[in-house]
């Protein structure tokens, strides 16, 4: 019995990387922001890329709380819409090179969100992880912490509960 | 009592006015009484969160709250002259309306020597149904040096 061939890397590194900019780029704020993503396998890393536009505070200075809550946010969203269309991506169910607003798939809504500000942010890129810890049917709760310099010096960290979009195939698979 | 609340004021809002980020948000204040601030930015498609819904990110009410709040801190006679947030809960009630303002109005309801507490509420055009709420806990600045008598 032989065993399928493996998919060439170049293809899966296409696909999954074509799925994550579709995701990123449906987000206009996230792109008025300076927010991309990093990936490693299916880990990934917001990025906020510094702009003297992100400044609340200009005599620290410091990036504003605001941008640093919708850093947070955005990085939460999706990091949770990547975990629940993974399957989808890598079935090839979804068709990224169509990129239109129509054929983008559904986000989660935040329902609500609590950011802990533990030191200001600094005038530089920050980063951020979010973590999924727990992902129902109708409801998830996501953590998400956020860095700069050094990984273990958090600046930020948040926990937010949002409301799932429906799924196409709940009735089909009950 | 009230030259010195007149000073407070337009400090805070001279503060709020020059901060960048507030400025590439449009955002606008519309009152300033102590304790108490109302901002307000318009509606752009470069904050929209869903360009099939055309709703705006919760993201940028998190910023018009946050600065509404710190606002709020400013202008209260007994929280100092800065602040930072501490931390904040966004409650989303309901999408925005699609090209409609969004207006937040904070309120710093307590404030001791090192914390000061706010609520804050967003609507639209709709005054009557919120879009979000917010409360939060900010820092209180400490002068260095007692001020002289008549500092509240």
């Amino acid at each position: 019995m032989s065993r399928p061939k493996p998919e060439p890397v170049q293809q899966v590194k296409q696909r999954r990387d074509g799925a994550l900019k579709m995701l990123v780029e449906g987000i206009p704020y996230a792109q008025f922001l300076g927010i991309g993503f990093d990936r490693r396998g299916d880990e990934l890393t917001g990025v906020l890329s510094y702009d003297d536009k992100l400044i609340g505070n200009p005599m620290l200075p410091a990036i504003h709380g605001g941008v640093t809550a919708a850093f947070l946010e955005v990085t939460a969203i999706i990091e949770l819409s990547w975990s629940y269309l993974w399957d989808d991506i890598e079935a090839g169910r979804i068709d990224f090179d169509a990129l239109t607003p129509e054929s983008l798939p559904r986000l989660p809504k935040t329902i609500d969100f609590t950011v802990d500000y533990l030191r200001s942010g600094l005038p530089r890129d920050a980063y951020a992880r979010a973590r999924v810890n727990r992902s129902g049917r109708r409801y998830a709760s996501v953590h998400v912490e956020a860095w700069q310099d050094n990984r273990t010096r958090i600046f930020a960290q948040a926990t937010g509960h949002f409301l799932m979009p429906a799924r196409d195939d709940t009735s089909a698979n009950g | 009592m009230s030259d010195q609340n007149d000073k407070i004021l337009e400090q805070a809002r001279q503060f709020i006015e020059a901060i960048p980020h507030s400025r590439a948000l449009g955002m606008q204040m519309d009152e300033i009484r102590p304790g108490c601030a109302t901002l307000s930015m318009p509606y752009d498609t470069r904050f929209v969160g869903d360009p099939r819904t055309g709703v705006i990110h919760g993201g940028a009410v998190s910023a018009l709250m946050d600065t509404c709040a710190g606002a709020a801190v400013m202008s209260h006679p007994q929280a100092g002259a800065s602040t930072a947030t501490l931390d904040l809960r966004i409650d989303y009630m309901r999408p925005a309306t699609p090209g409609q303002r969004i207006t937040a109005r904070a309120e710093c309801y307590h404030v001791t020597r090192s914390v000061a507490f706010v609520r804050a509420t967003t609507h639209d055009e709709d005054a009557e149904r919120p879009v979000a709420t917010a409360t939060g806990a900010f820092t209180v600045s400490r002068p260095d040096k007692p001020k002289s008598e008549g500092q509240a």
